[in-house]
């Protein structure tokens, strides 16, 4: 019974997710020539970068039963902050960095503030973060600013090499050592816990004593400061600052976040999850870009088709689940008669 | 039991706007005894509890734990002076696992990192010494609901608790599951803690608690030893003496004879889990059944159950002679049945509809969207009404929001009345309303009644009760423990039988 309920509604999506993106790199290998290769995989991570670490602030912020919009407009943001300071005012890229880092934890603070201290609906104070960042980009400029600093481009085309062929980017690093900071968090920290116990229900988190408002506004905090990151990692990438940067990437990081088996109502998802959600996502474009013949709308429509599935197979597992669960409480307690008692017996 | 209390409460008052929660209360709780605090709604007993937990201040009084003076001004500030309460739902995280529920808020760290191992080790322990063994990496949702209270006070525990508060516990356990709380309970006492228990269960109080401390409209009223207070002298303690003599003048007005009449709906031993016991109840056209009882006998789970609102799962119910399911409201509806619950301003009124709508509403939604009630109708029925049950009222339009509770409340009977029901199901139909509205609803009830139509009646005021029914089935603990004719029961009977047989 242990290792059939171990598999519950919690991990299994996590492993459906897992398999899924194995099936579709295995069909990718089998259809087109060259896709089997070590640096296909790891041009998804470098590919793919900013939309890991922007998705793991989002995965906090669902985590808690909360959600946020702004992260896209804040990538975008971020691009052209660095983009005209760097160019047009000639700042060095470790004044830069800071500075835009803070200015995406500052974004956060106060969406955070504005949720938790007014009790705002996270939905609607995101969608404004959402409007004001996109907004602010075009008063600095309505055109593309091209980065053309050297330690830029440097960045941009530092290769870390595993072995003769394959390489990671300083980004895709970048990526992964958030990730592992993230789950460190989420896992082995008070403030992780807090946040998975106000999404499993905040009232109780609430009269257990957490510091239920100090860990929302941090999560917000959290997911400003990862949107900053994901928008200094698309200058590296894109080596310019726009506007029109990131358009839908909160989309892309809620999408990843539920593929993995995050979900909405909170409180249950993991991090591994939400980056094979990721490469789930980075893998269905590659096998639209190795095909060519698609256009590349095809990858909303598999992610659509995706994501509806994966919601499905979610509620299924958690109906599945307690049913399960209901059976084994009477497969462990012999039948008897009368109203006494359903399943009051310890599961042993 | 030491000489020397832990804990003393002295002098508690609390108002809220408009009420007066606490009045002079007292509490005075020994290590390693069990003490119950009784009373009935509205006595002050959450308030107290609220005053002692740090969720509502006091506005004076004392609290003093071993003889020094606090002042809890939070949940996790009670529970770091050794105050630890476990509610009546279960407070905890249904999706973390069962360890940490235990531990979070206090984690044990080992450098940055939360110690996983340790965890599991210490609660292990933990609900060993409850003399519960489960697998605790478990997610707590995965548990029945008796565990899940086992794992909150498992919880309350770890906090080197000197005082456990239990805020009604049991209420959602079956008895065999309260059986095992209790033992823990017990083992818990022998170790010399004191434990405040909260219930509205006449029986648990007697076979667990040591001492008993009533309270009545926020008043305190005793301390007693639980073995030298019959269960007579603590409900007349609890309901208090006060009888007024113009509600409880019986009922004149003699039943329709039912020796040969057949009756409209009755049940044979029908129950649900963890709700009521087997129920057998019969209900006549022409008669008020009352239900007689004290609060969490119940009442309200007898109304819910035969309404289709809670799922039953033994017995039958007949309706005029043939057996019928009613697993929901709107087959109970389609019976002849209707149903007033009890909490006027959520389950009842929609506030800022008129008058006119409120009335139209069910009777509306029994003809379907459809069949569409022209307003002409519509305010002529509401008129019709308005003018028949008295619903003081410039015209049907106003907003129902702004009428008086008594009004609210007749206005709700019409929406019943209106879609011709053959029994009315009316939860405490006189709950907040002044003395006057309640003695015209009940007037209005006995009317009704005489067209033919058969009520089920409920009040936690036993003289009202006593008043408008033709017969009062008597509960106790969930459970029908007799049923006794209008015309011969007067208060003290209905007591006595609640108390059983000690009187």
């Amino acid at each position: 019974m242990n290792l059939l309920a171990r598999i519950n509604a919690r991990t299994l999506p996590l492993i459906v997710t897992s398999l899924l993106f194995v099936a579709l790199f295995a069909f990718g290998s089998v259809s087109y020539d060259s896709f089997f290769s070590a640096q296909v995989f790891l041009n998804l991570f470098i590919d793919n970068a900013f939309v890991i670490v922007v998705a793991i602030g989002m995965t906090f912020v669902i985590l808690t039963g909360g959600i946020d919009l702004s992260v896209g407009s804040i990538v975008a943001l971020t691009t052209m902050v660095t983009a005209a300071l760097v160019e047009q005012h000639h700042w060095s890229i470790w004044a830069v960095i800071p500075l835009v880092l803070l200015m995406g934890c500052a974004f956060g603070v106060m969406m955070g503030v504005l949720i938790q201290y007014f009790e705002l609906q996270p939905f609607i104070v995101t969608l404004g973060g959402m409007f004001l960042a996109r907004g602010l980009c075009y008063v600095i400029s309505i055109d593309s600013i091209s980065i053309t600093d050297p330690s830029y481009a440097a960045v941009s085309e530092y290769r870390i090499m595993f072995g003769e062929e394959a390489f990671l980017s300083i980004s895709a690093v970048i990526a992964l050592v958030t990730l592992a900071i993230g789950i460190f968090l989420a896992q082995y920290t008070r403030f992780g816990r807090t946040v998975y116990a106000i999404g499993g229900n905040e009232r109780s988190a609430i009269l257990m004593g957490l510091p239920v408002a100090r860990t929302k506004i941090l999560v917000y905090t959290l997911s400003g400061f990862c949107s900053a990151l994901g928008g200094v990692l698309v200058t590296f990438y894109m080596l310019s600052g726009y506007g029109l940067h990131a358009l839908g990437l909160e989309m892309d990081a809620i999408a990843s976040a539920v593929i993995g088996g995050t979900l909405l109502t909170g409180g249950v998802g993991y991090l591994a999850g939400t980056l094979v959600g990721v490469l789930i996502l980075g893998v269905i474009q590659s096998l639209i870009a190795f095909d060519g013949s698609l256009s590349s709308w095809w990858t909303r429509i598999a992610i659509g088709v995706l994501l509806c599935l994966f919601c499905l197979m979610q509620r299924f597992f958690e109906h599945g689940g307690s049913k399960l669960s209901a059976l084994f409480s009477y497969w462990n307690k012999p039948e008897e008669e009368g109203s006494a008692g359903s399943g009051a017996q310890p599961a042993r | 039991m030491s000489t020397e209390p832990i804990l003393v409460m002295k002098d508690i008052c609390k108002s809220f706007p408009g009420v007066v929660a606490l009045k002079n209360a007292q509490l005075r709780l020994f290590p390693g005894e069990v003490h119950a605090v009784m009373g009935q709604n509205g006595a002050g007993k959450s308030t107290l509890i609220k005053a002692l937990t740090g969720v509502d201040l006091p506005d004076s009084g004392e609290i003093r734990l071993q003889g020094k003076p606090i002042q809890p001004t939070s949940v996790n500030e009670a529970q770091k002076i050794g105050i630890s309460t476990v509610y009546q739902e279960v407070n905890l995280c249904p999706n973390l696992s069962v360890a940490e529920n235990i531990f979070i808020g206090r984690f044990p760290m080992r450098g940055f990192a939360i110690d996983w191992k340790a965890i599991e080790r210490e609660s292990k322990a933990a609900l060993a010494a409850l003399n519960i063994h489960i697998d605790v990496n478990q997610t707590l949702s995965m548990y029945p609901v008796a565990i899940q209270q086992m794992v909150a006070i498992a919880r309350a525990l770890s906090t080197e608790a000197q005082v456990l508060i239990l805020d009604e516990p049991t209420s959602s356990l079956d008895e065999g599951e309260v059986e095992r709380l209790f033992d823990a309970l017990r083992q818990l006492k022998a170790k010399g803690m004191a434990i405040l228990f909260v219930t509205h269960f006449l029986d648990q109080v007697y076979a667990i608690s040591d001492r008993i401390t009533v309270l009545r409209n926020g008043e305190f009223i005793g301390e007693y030893a639980a073995s030298a207070l019959p269960r007579i002298d603590l409900i007349n303690a609890m309901v208090g003496r006060e009888v007024n003599e113009a509600v409880s003048a019986t009922n004149g007005a003699s039943a329709t004879d039912i020796t040969n009449a057949k009756p409209f709906v009755s049940t044979q031993g029908l129950a649900s889990r963890g709700g009521m016991r087997p129920l057998d109840l019969d209900v006549y056209q022409g008669q008020v059944l009352g239900l007689g009882g004290l609060l969490g006998s119940g009442r309200t789970e007898t109304a819910r159950m035969l309404f289709g609102i809670d799922a039953t799962d033994a017995g039958t119910v007949k309706v005029e002679g043939k057996t019928v399911k009613i697993n929901s409201p709107y087959k109970a509806v389609r019976q002849g049945l209707a149903f007033c619950p009890e909490d006027r301003k959520t389950e009842g009124i929609v506030a800022d509809l008129s008058i006119r709508e409120n009335i139209i509403l069910a009777l509306q939604a029994r003809r379907g969207v459809f069949r569409f009630l022209s307003k002409r109708t519509q305010t002529a029925i509401a008129d019709e009404y308005i003018k028949q049950l008295g619903i003081r009222t410039p015209d049907a339009e106003k907003p129902i929001g702004q009428l008086s509770g008594g009004n609210q409340q007749k206005a709700l009977l019409a929406r019943w009345l209106a879609t011709d029901p053959k029994m009315l199901i009316l939860d405490e139909p006189t709950r907040g309303i002044d003395i006057a509205a309640k003695l015209e609803i009940m007037e209005l009830v006995k009317a009704q009644c005489r067209k033919g139509l058969a009520i089920l009646f409920i009040s936690s005021e036993m003289s009202e009760v006593l008043r408008v029914s033709d017969r009062i089935a008597v509960l106790r603990d969930r459970q029908k423990i007799g049923e006794i004719a209008g015309q011969d029961a007067d208060e003290q009977r209905i007591f006595q039988m609640i108390a059983g047989a000690e009187a």
